[in-house]
């Protein structure tokens, strides 16, 4: 069958998915009297239509930021205007200043979906089509599977389409901004990270990979002559790119102040809920969040961070190629994602996003990583009433996954880069096989996961403890986390780069 | 493990497929569904609560037992596993009741059920010609496979709009597979076994007969024509035994020829072709002073679709002018496998065309009945170039005309993408299996095929918007239903000429 009618049918399976899930609960439905992030989205499309730009961001009688003031950056706040104009034609009562709060309705929320969907359509999957087949190594079967299974990734499909959420727009736009840096069309993919930056302040765990792969680039190329001007053309972009989207907001100081404030709530403390990174896990034995003070924590999460994302970013501004920046991206969002501050459990996606297409080499770490990140969401998805899809969406995708790339088939240890860890054991343990203690590992988590799902879903936790199941939850996944931001960083670290001849072609 | 060894393992991509789209059913659970979900548990329900004698006599609900016994045996057995999911199902007078653990069982109820249909595929797999192919996307098991399990009308009749068609129509296919296999009896019993299901199937029972006879007057003996008949008869008295007082009233339920001569939807055969020339020679007349508006029919001017439909030009049809029809329109087809048996291929066609013609002229048929052609046709399709052109004139225009039976908003895109899911699938690979030979479809074909979608732009989009949609609220479905009914029509007509010249070549070669 010819390509495009497979990458066609990998497509429409993907929405057909996407709009299955939908027909699922969203967060917060009919839970008075804040409901959840549907409800947020909502109001955001009420306060922007209704109120003057300078008003969106502060605390007015018309706009009481307690109830799900904006916190997300001005593109955000322009999407919802669009989707507030749509909404006023449809049905104007979706929209009204103070009387739509809690508007929950059958027709309200096709709407919703449809508006989500319509993104999806427009940015995210006409990107992740274009990566498949410019960046995808293998024949066009492995680049139609590496396309299905990046489109069936059920960590987007029920955040976007369940929990709700607009995440498809900002990683879009930001594979929009890794397609143009691989094309070589920096100015463009700068552009669109930028894009994505203002979509999301989230996306900020990326753009050190960003910031270092293109500065490296304009560095090789000789910082006197051309290497300059590429640097300007850059900085140019990017400045430009902000001013327009934030030119609202520029005519008085105290606007952009304001909308910092909202996007980086420093006063919210370290972590709210339960979360898989290091902060959560330790206040299990240390309470850090009493213990410390708020300044302290800041210093102390800065620094961990910073600790973490040096030495990946270090690598790629000496070794600007695109193997480097996806690893280089990878480990980013791990590092800001284990120690950055007040960290949601959704942010788990963008790490997980990225790796879902480094491709085939690393493939079974990959899948395994793909699933761990997925199940440290599980509480949240059950609490959001959308257990049915999330079991179905998960053994689809692990079963496909399987299927397609026969993960545990090709886990050679030359596959898995353990040749490093080869070497560390070597001295003590010789007899060691790797690769099958992987696979046994592997198969171990799986069960683990399988088992806590399970217990949290159907079992009563003790009394002592009402939290135990979701903290056990986050602990496991925490743990896994923190082997793979180390596995990651080695394998950027240490091994050499990859030349063409070495990579495999079946 | 199982799991660790995928590639080598030569059917894996069947369970691969067939697992994919149970995981697709699973997503749907949540969708709409139709009346026929109701009907469904009401019979849960009345098999569990009432004795044997009250099943077809019980009226609480309007949707009564209409189907032969062997399926209210299998509503019985069921109701016994949907205890334990919600005992209020079970009670009688509890008229609408949906609750989630209802709705839960009884989807599940039809994906579990539906794996008599998967083995029956792969039963049918065994039957090809010749699987030959390098590659697995070109493979004839794989295409029927993906056409069979991922077929978008049983997709959305059974699993949203609610039905178990795809357990019934896996029973016909195992049939249909045994007797492709010489395995004569076991088919003769499996369909016994579907007519004791759903009575619909009488429609190929013409087929049927006259294959089995043709085989078996003539070159067998008399014992197995003897053994022939008693299976067939054996599991009539075991199905309708119990029910021998109760003949009458079964019957009636079974048969009831109270209602009109459509549908209140035109299923697009012959007869919405009838009504249209009908109410535009109506028009016509009344324009040309041909007729005086007095004498005709109230509604026949301003109405649309309803079940009691008058005609006021043309002569008007009963339910014995249907049967002639239908019995007119299947006997050149019987006549031919008759004198000419093409052995299984042959018996298929003739299956095909007796489920066509019954559908084009039957009485009060219903738009999910093309589903009876378009299965058994796709196992032709992947074996002959003029089967397949054929195959994809029925399926895309018979999967259109179900587009009607969703008609919530929410189910809109469900609908737009799985149609052109399957019709790209079907188009793609058949495409690809028959690439030696030019193409499938001819550019008139292929114009009528794409004129499918401004028809869906200005029956669901436009006209919704405009202000005929109170004046005329019908329009769309008659406009959907006659357009169909073209193309159904010449599938109609290229499927027996497919049959009247397959026959003459095998004359010629054996001449030469």
């Amino acid at each position: 069958m010819e390509n495009w009618s497979l990458f066609s049918l990998c497509v429409l399976l993907g929405l057909t998915s996407r709009w299955a899930v939908s027909f699922h609960s969203y967060s917060g439905a009919g839970k008075p009297p804040m409901f959840g992030d549907y409800e947020a989205q909502r109001h955001w499309q009420e306060v922007t239509y209704n109120l003057p730009v300078h008003e969106w961001y502060f605390n007015t009688t018309n706009n009481d930021l307690n109830y799900w003031g904006l916190d997300y950056p001005p593109l955000t706040a322009y999407h919802s205007l669009v989707c507030a104009y749509v909404a006023k034609l449809l049905n104007p009562e979706w929209v009204e200043l103070h009387a739509s709060r809690g508007y929950e309705s059958h027709s309200h929320k096709l709407f919703m979906r449809a508006t989500v969907l319509f993104t999806d359509i427009l940015i995210y999957i006409p990107a992740v089509l274009l990566y498949c087949f410019y960046f995808c190594d293998g024949s066009s079967k492995q680049k139609v599977a590496t396309a299905l299974c990046i489109l069936l990734y059920p960590g987007l499909i029920l955040i976007d389409y369940g929990h709700f959420q607009y995440n498809s727009v900002s990683l879009g736009l930001a594979l929009w901004g890794i397609l143009g840096l691989g094309l070589g069309w920096d100015l463009f993919g700068s552009l669109a990270f930028t894009l994505a930056l203002n979509y999301k302040q989230m996306e900020l765990y990326h753009s050190l990979p960003f910031f270092c792969y293109l500065l490296g680039k304009c560095i090789k190329q000789g910082l006197t002559r051309r290497g300059f001007f590429q640097l300007a053309k850059i900085s140019l972009t990017v400045l430009v790119t902000f001013a327009l989207c934030w030119m609202p907001f520029l005519s008085d100081p105290k606007q952009p102040l304001q909308v910092l404030h909202r996007l980086f709530p420093f006063g919210r403390g370290l972590f709210e809920d339960k979360v898989a990174n290091t902060w959560c896990s330790l206040n299990v034995l240390i309470k850090i969040k009493t213990l410390l003070s708020r300044e302290t924590q800041l210093f102390l999460s800065f620094a961990l961070t910073l600790l973490f994302i040096l030495p990946s970013s270090l690598k790629l501004l000496s070794k600007p190629n695109l193997w480097q920046f996806k690893l280089a991206l990878v480990n980013s969002s791990l590092a800001f994602f284990l120690f950055s501050f007040q960290v949601h459990e959704k942010s788990i996606l963008l790490a997980a996003f990225y790796c879902t297409h480094l491709g085939f080499c690393l493939f079974l770490r990959l899948m395994f990583f793909l699933f761990v990140f997925f199940h440290s969401m599980l509480p949240l998805l059950v609490k959001d009433g959308l257990l049915l899809p999330y079991v179905v969406t998960s053994l689809a995708f692990l079963f496909l996954s399987l299927y397609l790339l026969s993960a545990l088939e090709r886990s050679t240890e030359e596959e898995l880069r353990l040749g490093l860890y080869r070497k560390l054991t070597q001295r003590w343990l010789p007899k060691l096989n790797l690769s099958r203690i992987i696979k046994w590992k592997f198969w171990f988590s799986l069960v683990a996961m399988a088992v806590l799902s399970f217990t949290s879903v159907w079992l009563e936790p003790p009394a002592k403890f009402p939290d135990l199941f979701p903290v056990l939850v986050s602990i496991l996944s925490f743990l896994h986390f923190l082997g793979f931001i180390i596995y990651f960083n080695l394998v950027q670290l240490m091994e050499p780069q990859r030349k063409k001849s070495q990579k495999k072609t079946n | 493990t199982v799991m660790a060894a995928p590639m080598t393992n030569d059917q894996s991509w069947f369970y691969a497929l067939a697992l994919g789209v149970s995981f697709l059913k699973c997503l749907l659970i949540n969708a709409y569904h139709s009346t026929d979900f109701e009907v469904h548990r009401n019979w849960l329900a009345l098999t569990h609560s009432l004795p044997v004698s009250q099943w077809y006599y019980e009226a609480t609900s309007e949707w009564t037992l209409d189907y032969p016994p062997l399926f209210a045996w299998f509503e019985y057995g069921l109701s016994h596993i949907a205890c334990f999911f919600d005992k209020e199902m079970l009670v009688v007078p509890n008229l609408n009741y949906a609750s989630p653990a209802t709705v839960l069982f009884q989807r599940l109820s039809v994906i579990v059920a539906d794996v008599v249909f998967f083995y029956a595929v792969k039963e049918c797999c065994k039957c090809l010609r010749e699987d030959k192919g390098k590659d697995l996307l070109g493979k004839p098991s794989f295409i029927l496979t993906g056409l069979l399990l991922w077929n978008f009308g049983l997709l959305i009749v059974d699993h949203i709009h609610f039905q178990y068609n795809g357990f019934l129509f896996g029973v016909l296919l195992l049939s249909i597979a045994r007797h492709c296999q010489n395995r004569h009896f076991e088919g003769a019993f499996l369909f016994s076994v579907l007519l004791n299901l759903k009575h619909i199937y009488l429609y190929i029972a013409p087929a049927y007969g006259i294959y089995l006879l043709r085989c078996f007057c003539f070159t067998q003996s008399n014992a197995v024509l003897v053994t022939l008949g008693t299976i067939v008869l054996s599991t009539f008295a075991v199905s309708f035994g119990p029910f021998i007082g109760q003949l009458p009233q079964v019957l009636s339920r079974l048969f009831p020829f109270k209602r009109g001569l459509c549908h209140a939807y035109w299923a697009p055969n012959i007869w919405a072709l009838y009504n249209i020339a009908d109410k535009a020679f109506s028009i016509l007349g009344v324009k040309f002073r041909l007729l005086d508006i007095n004498k005709l029919p109230k509604a026949s001017m301003t109405g649309g679709l309803v079940q009691e439909f008058q005609h006021s030009v043309l002569p008007s049809v009963s339910p014995l002018a249907t049967l002639v029809c239908t019995l007119l329109s299947i006997l050149p087809a019987l006549f031919k496998i008759w004198h000419r048996p093409n052995g299984a291929r042959g018996f298929l066609r003739c299956l095909v065309i007796c489920a066509l013609g019954s559908f084009m002229f039957g009485w009060h048929v219903h738009e999910k009945a093309i589903l009876m052609a378009i299965l058994p046709l796709s196992l032709l399709a992947v074996d002959s170039r003029k089967d397949a052109g054929i195959f994809l004139m029925l399926s895309v225009t018979g999967h259109y005309s179900l587009f009607p039976l969703l008609f919530t908003t929410q189910e809109l895109p469900i609908k737009i993408f799985l149609m052109l899911l399957f019709t790209i699938f079907s188009l793609a690979s058949l495409k690809t299996l028959f690439r030696k030979g030019g193409a499938l479809l001819n550019p008139l074909e292929v114009t009528y095929l794409l004129g499918l979608i401004p028809l869906e732009l200005i029956c669901e989009f436009v006209y919704p918007l405009t202000v005929w949609q109170k004046t005329f609220p019908f329009l769309p479905l008659m406009l959907t239903s006659v357009y169909c009914a073209l193309g159904v029509t010449y599938a109609f007509i290229r499927l027996y000429n497919s049959l009247l010249t397959c026959s003459d070549t095998t004359k010629k070669t054996k001449m030469q």
